[in-house]
């Protein structure tokens, strides 16, 4: 397998910091805003900056859920692989509230299309913002864009982006693979 | 495991055990769905389904239409006593010219055993079983599993009695091949005359003494005395029935055991379980019909997921 690394450990770490920086500077102390980690790789993203805001950065009383988007894809029936579903833990409202949509990496923004019909069975948010690790760029479908972004990086179509998490895959890293596994 | 291993639901009978797991971890994802203040999801909303009740149904009708509903499916209702069949058409006819105005998927309760197997070889639609006579419900299955595992966490491994009237029942059938596939121990408990003769050749346990059963196990689920199919006396009176065979609450007081206690509806009220008793923390009666909603949608999607449009 031909890959490159776009983040490794220590830069990730940075960019994790970053991003949850940027966050506090929008949102300050997170009385109106919740975070929701998309399923499945998402939540990934979402678990980690949840503990840097609430150990690091001590945001108290931060809302946190997850969001499975499997019954609002566009590709149900369209797909040669059957869609998996996974859990959506959400025991708030998000009615008239700040919500961040936090996702792995963004590639022809179906995902978030299918996330922002699917957050409205929680009621209408005031905002919605996007925050996503790796920004595919020139890849989209749609005219979707995020709010805050870790890197930036131009693949073509026969390349994929792989997020490692420590929990999930036993290593922290960010890899750009050449050819689709 | 992503996808069924068969293309209709006819009956627990040809499923595997790692279908119904998969039915049970999509039914977790649409348990919350039914909870959230709009339980509604477009998965279906390019599929139409036809609910055939050649049957009277309340609460089965309703569950699949509901379910269907909240996955967006265009549904038509169709019920024979209202329809041609009683002119004299065939089922495959009246159900080719319902499927004439594109349908996809057709669930259906008819009166006679195997009438969802010919359907399937007959015609070019999904088909769900909503029950086919004395012979298998298999959602209902599905359901009551279900909700034991969502009760006492698995089902690998408990002792589950069925109580009452097993010879008309379907859902006893298709209960049992769930629970064996999933490692249950069944026990089969009612009048002698109402348990199929040979019933032990499927593996379970036939138990007459209902106190024994109490004890011995740690799911009880009652099944209704289905006077409207019984042509002979089965048994000399209901209050005879009630006294060996109904389940009240001082004849749970006298057992240690606690067991769960589960039916599928509609209840006779005093015949084969009391009052207290159905209404009682012990029973999942009202979980088993919520759980009923979600089941159903799962059983359809992913029905539906195997019709693929490209």
């Amino acid at each position: 397998m031909n890959q490159q690394v776009l983040l490794d450990e220590k830069e990730l770490q940075v960019v994790l910091h970053r991003l949850s920086c940027q966050l506090l500077e929008n949102h300050l102390d997170f009385s109106n805003s919740v975070l929701i980690g998309l399923q499945p790789r998402g939540v990934f993203l979402a678990d980690r900056l949840h503990q840097l805001l609430t150990s690091d950065y001590q945001v108290e009383n931060l809302q946190y859920g997850t969001l499975d988007i499997t019954f609002f894809r566009d590709d149900f029936r369209r797909n040669e692989n059957p869609l998996k579903a996974n859990s959506t833990q959400i025991d708030f409202l998000v009615e008239d509230r700040n919500v961040i949509f936090i996702d792995d990496v963004l590639y022809s923004g179906r995902s978030v299309q299918a996330a922002l019909s699917a957050i409205q069975s929680f009621g209408r948010p005031k905002a919605v913002e996007l925050m996503v690790l790796i920004d595919r760029r020139f890849s989209r479908h749609l005219p979707i864009q995020p709010s805050y972004t870790g890197r930036q990086v131009d693949a073509i179509s026969e390349e994929h982006v792989r997020v490692a998490w420590k929990e999930k895959d036993g290593e922290d890293c960010v890899y750009l693979v050449k050819n689709k596994i | 495991m992503t996808e069924l291993s068969v293309d209709h639901l006819l009956g627990i009978k040809d499923l595997q055990k790692e279908d119904i797991e998969l039915i049970f971890k999509t039914a977790d994802q649409f348990k919350e769905v039914i909870n959230r203040p709009i339980k509604k999801v477009p998965s279906l909303r390019d599929i139409t389904i036809a609910n055939v009740f050649f049957e009277n149904s309340t609460r089965t009708k309703l569950s699949f239409e509901l379910a269907e509903k909240r996955l967006s499916a265009d549904v038509v209702n169709f019920s024979a006593s209202s329809s041609s069949v009683s002119k004299g058409e065939t089922l495959v006819d009246t159900i080719n010219n319902i499927l004439a105005m594109k349908v996809d998927m057709v669930v259906m309760r008819h009166p006679h055993p195997g009438a969802c197997h010919l359907l399937a070889q007959k015609v070019d639609a999904k088909i769900v079983n909503a029950g086919d006579g004395a012979h298998e419900h298999p959602t209902q299955a599905l359901l009551d599993t279900y909700s034991i595992r969502e009760k006492l966490g698995k089902i690998k491994g408990k002792k589950v009695a069925i109580v009452g009237d097993i010879l008309h029942s379907r859902v006893a059938l298709s209960n049992i091949y769930a629970l064996q596939k999933l490692g249950a121990e069944v026990t089969l408990c009612g009048p002698k005359t109402l348990i199929p003769q040979h019933a032990e050749s499927l593996g379970v346990k036939v138990d007459l003494d209902f106190d024994r059963v109490i004890q011995n196990n740690d799911v009880l689920n009652m099944l209704r005395v289905q006077n409207e199919r019984m042509n002979l006396d089965y048994f000399p009176s209901n209050r005879d029935y009630v006294f060996q065979y109904g389940l009240t609450q001082d004849r749970l007081n006298k057992s240690q055991n606690k067991p769960l206690i589960m039916h599928p509806g509609p209840i006779n009220r005093g015949v084969e379980i009391s009052s207290d008793v159905a209404d009682s923390s012990d029973a999942i009666i009202l979980n088993q019909v919520e759980n009923g909603v979600a089941v159903r949608m799962s059983v359809l999607y992913l029905l539906a997921s195997k019709m693929n449009i490209v």
